[in-house]
């Protein structure tokens, strides 16, 4: 306990980084991961084909091992964060996707029809009408991403891209068990408290789509 | 392309005792999460009442990250493959608990009604009745479990438990592509014919039950 305190009072800064590193690490794969995924997603709905395609591929890299996806860029890319974030990237479209075309398929067809009957033009019917519908289920993909991410982005301390794996990294090789407490403990706040953060939002979202559906 | 396939070849061994070790760990890291997940899915259905507040807590530890937890525990458990598997199987019993009483409780009820009033057991109902129903839904659990298993196994070299993540290490630590590159195809090759093999017994099971 005193070991913990004393690393605070000494590596505070440090400590600051390495969140602030890992969280960046995070967002930047999710935000490519979403721009990748959902235009993806929303075709994916309307082509059969694409569909059918898509699900083959992102299926089959959602089931290999994260760690395997990250390491496998390395004798191309070499270490550092670019192959960590486009690993991390890989990582965060299946979910992303497999649920925004779900969430496409599924929208209700009455509410559509009368959108379709009031003459809105398509590219409206889109943003106005079937996005907000769209988004609750959308948006669970994204937060099963967000977790996933977040996890991965550990290892990729391993690489060399920073982030709060380097603690553990380090507390395993000096088998110190502070920074190993340190480090699992705040990556388990860090997933836990973005994962009910954005359960929230889902929840609100939820509610808002169901005023619209009703 | 051939240099990668003569050094796979004259180090077979390097690529395949990991394998043996992943499989050996994956093996036990099942039996005993589903003889557990077993034992907590009836304490469950007995007690429906601590149903939400169990399952909340065991999707509570499955959202911590392998390696965070990895690295709580070594300081109580130690190094080695009894702490990996101990993590293994903790996360397992959310994905097989979650899909064993979503599946008993998704029974028709009028079915287990009639059962009841053939004079059936609780236990014969659960076992002859409501598990072989609920089957197509615990087999889908059963394969989520084995692929995250075999995904986060290689994670557990980093705490000495051996597996195919101690190819993946070891060729980072050197930079040995053809270690990184035939390390990651191993773990996918597993993952992917694993759950090829566990679709096809799902829909047997599926077919099984529909008929």
């Amino acid at each position: 306990m005193q070991n913990v305190l004393a690393y605070f009072s000494q590596n505070g800064t440090e400590f600051v980084q390495m969140v602030a590193t890992h969280l960046w690490l995070s967002a930047v794969a999710l935000a490519l991961a979403t721009v990748i995924a959902v235009p993806l997603g929303i075709l994916g709905a309307r082509f059969r084909r694409l569909d059918s395609v898509s699900e083959g591929v992102w299926g089959t890299l959602r089931i290999i091992p994260s760690l395997a996806l990250l390491l496998v860029l390395i004798p191309v890319l070499g270490t550092g964060t670019l192959p960590a974030v486009v690993s991390l990237t890989v990582l965060a479209i299946p979910p992303i996707l497999i649920n925004t075309t779900t969430a496409f398929k599924t929208l209700p067809a009455d509410v559509l029809e009368a959108a379709e009957g009031m003459g809105m033009p398509p590219a409206r019917e889109l943003l106005t009408v079937k996005l907000p519908l769209a988004l609750p289920v959308a948006f669970a993909g994204f937060r099963t991403a967000t977790s996933e991410v977040i996890a991965s982005a550990m290892l990729a301390a391993y690489i060399g891209a920073g982030g709060l794996g380097d603690l553990i990294f380090t507390g395993l090789g000096l088998m110190r068990t502070d920074l190993l407490w340190i480090g699992g403990l705040s990556v388990a706040a860090l997933s836990l408290a973005v994962g009910a953060l954005l359960s929230l939002a889902e929840a609100r979202m939820r509610r808002r789509a169901g005023m619209v559906a009703a | 392309m051939g240099a990668y396939l003569e050094f796979w070849s004259e180090h077979a061994e390097k690529f395949l005792d990991p394998l043996a070790e992943h499989l050996q760990i994956v093996g036990v890291t099942l039996l005993i999460s589903v003889a557990l997940a077993a034992v907590v899915s009836v304490a469950l259905l007995r007690h429906p009442r601590a149903k939400g507040v169990v399952l909340q807590l065991l999707s509570a530890v499955y959202a911590i990250p392998s390696l965070a937890l990895f690295a709580v525990l070594i300081p109580v458990t130690g190094l080695g493959e009894s702490t990996a598997v101990l993590v293994l199987v903790a996360y397992n019993q959310y994905l097989l608990v979650r899909n064993i009483v979503t599946g008993i409780d998704g029974v028709d009820p009028s079915v287990v009604e009639a059962a009841r009033g053939m004079g059936m057991s609780d236990a014969r109902i659960l076992r002859e009745v409501q598990v072989p129903l609920a089957l197509p839904l615990i087999m889908a659990g059963l394969r989520l479990a084995v692929i995250s298993t075999i995904g986060i196994a290689t994670i557990a070299a980093t705490i000495n438990a051996g597996g195919l993540g101690t190819v993946l290490f070891d060729g980072l630590r050197t930079l040995n592509s053809y270690k990184i590159v035939g390390g990651t195809l191993e773990c996918a090759l597993l993952a992917i014919v694993a759950n090829a093999a566990l679709r096809l017994l799902e829909s047997a099971v599926t077919r099984r039950v529909v008929r």
